[in-house]
């Protein structure tokens, strides 16, 4: 059995008087991709912001990489050194070049070199196939491209687990495969991800497991082939009807 | 119309001198202000928005208490309430270094960081709560994520209101003169007392201060183009 690197336990949520995590249960073993999915409204995005302390618990209990979070004390500056994030919207740092965002965070929290961050840094842009955007400012770049560099920007941390709300729902249809292609890549090399997504195909493609919540619950967690070829329950049966017959 | 323009009584004498002393008096008094002022707004501005209630409160309490008595009031209050209350060598230390300059600039000071704060706010209100967010889930400090990205990003925004209040403290610094700071409009008093030619002593100090504020109007309008966000809406000017 792998190790298991994230750990829900009865966890719940409330946002005021709506409950949006209902006890959720839910592991995910080291180099795992879990994709999760379900209506809007499901509680899918607050479910991996959970894992970073975006958002606080307020019942149950949540391991990261061995850490309680809910713990009091637990210091979550240095474990979100160690889990990474991509948002739906980028949130690329709009004052600063494609570099000093990449190098931000390497610099002034693990107390990197400016040089070394930077040799960091322009690897991670090969990788991520934009080598040549480096001085460029985010609004010069598409969205695609924006959402590459958020990828390259997470990485430069060197993360052990990396979470995706929805990376290419904010992009025109003929960004969002530059952008699951270096998610695919990310997959295949061993990440450990979390990923709330849309894109069944991805799912289908890359995923060890797809968890569809509804109403703040996991409803379903299956491999891809079974989830996609035969959903057990009703609520799933009618999600995908919609978003696969569009 | 009888009136005799006499326009040399602004260099004759020691007029001369009194208008430059005056000059530097109001930019040395203005310059640490709105030093004082930006580092107060700055600070209290974001403690306004900080995720924690007793430091956003105690910067409420700052901005309320300062921004709503009048700068005058306040040039009083530091200028003849405060010393009293400081130990007896720090009093004849300040009353033998220009006790009345260093009770102007705080008043000024203190009263713009008020108004300040306001505008330093609003421009890290205008900023995408993601971006704090994202400056989080990298593993920033709140201090940090303040520091590296919101201050930045806000203070680029708010240039142009920024501006504004800092023109209005350097005009403001005239009302030092009411402590006696020699500040310029307390040296054109001076020279229209002494040569009884009050329109022309007027008209240099209105001329000064247009050419001072219209100067420091052009250096804001260098700052905000030099350090615009790509991609905002291009301002004009």
């Amino acid at each position: 059995m792998s190790e298991t690197v994230i750990e829900f336990k009865a966890v719940d949520k409330w946002f005021g008087k709506l409950h949006v995590l209902r006890a959720v249960d839910l592991a995910v073993s080291v180099g795992e991709v879990v994709v999760v999915c379900g209506p809007s409204g499901s509680g899918k995005s607050t479910l991996i912001r959970c894992v970073n302390g975006l958002e606080a618990i307020q019942g149950g209990e949540l391991v990261v990489l061995g850490e309680s979070i809910t713990r009091p004390g637990v210091r979550m500056p240095a474990l979100r050194t160690r889990v990474g994030m991509v948002f739906q919207s980028f949130n690329l740092f709009p004052h600063m070049t494609v570099l000093q965002n990449i190098t931000l965070a390497p610099v002034r929290v693990k107390g990197l070199s400016a040089a070394e961050a930077e040799k960091t840094a322009r690897a991670l842009l090969e990788r991520v196939r934009i080598p040549d955007k480096a001085a460029a400012y985010p609004a010069n770049l598409s969205g695609g491209q924006q959402q590459r560099v958020a990828i390259a920007r997470a990485l430069a941390m060197q993360p052990r687990i990396m979470l995706f709300d929805e990376p290419t729902s904010a992009l025109d249809p003929e960004m969002i495969n530059e952008v699951l292609d270096v998610m695919t890549d990310l997959a295949k090399d061993g990440m450990t991800m979390m990923v709330v997504t849309h894109e069944m195909g991805f799912a289908r493609r890359v995923a060890h497991r797809v968890v569809f919540m509804d109403g703040g619950s996991i409803v379903e967690e299956a491999a891809p082939e079974a989830f996609f070829a035969a959903a057990q329950s009703d609520r799933a049966r009618e999600f995908l009807s919609k978003i696969l017959t569009h | 119309m009888n009136y005799q323009f006499q326009w040399g009584v602004l260099w004759s004498g020691q007029s001369g001198s009194w208008l430059l002393q005056g000059v530097l008096t109001t930019l040395g008094i203005s310059a640490l202000a709105w030093i004082l002022a930006a580092a107060l707004g700055i600070l209290s501005g974001a403690l306004r928005t900080v995720p924690w209630r007793p430091l956003r409160a105690a910067a409420v309490f700052y901005v309320e208490f300062f921004r709503n008595v009048p700068l005058l009031v306040w040039m009083f209050f530091w200028y003849f309430g405060v010393p009293p209350l400081l130990p007896r060598p720090v009093q004849d230390w300040l009353f033998n270094h220009g006790a009345e300059f260093w009770a102007g600039m705080f008043a000024l000071g203190v009263y713009h960081g008020a108004r300040m704060s306001e505008v330093i706010r609003s421009g890290i209100q205008s900023i995408p709560r993601t971006q704090f967010e994202a400056s989080m889930a990298m593993g920033l400090t709140t201090f940090q994520a303040y520091r590296l990205v919101i201050v930045p990003i806000a203070l680029r925004l708010i240039v142009p209101p920024a501006t504004n209040e800092s023109l209005n403290l350097l005009k403001n610094s005239s009302v030092a003169l009411t402590i006696s700071v020699a500040e310029l409009t307390f040296q054109t008093r001076q020279i229209e007392t002494y040569t009884a030619k009050a329109i022309e002593a007027l008209t240099a100090g209105t001329l000064i201060y247009l050419v001072l504020c219209v100067s420091i109007a052009a250096v804001m309008a260098w700052v905000e183009r030099r350090f615009r966000i790509p991609g905002l809406i291009a301002r004009g000017g």
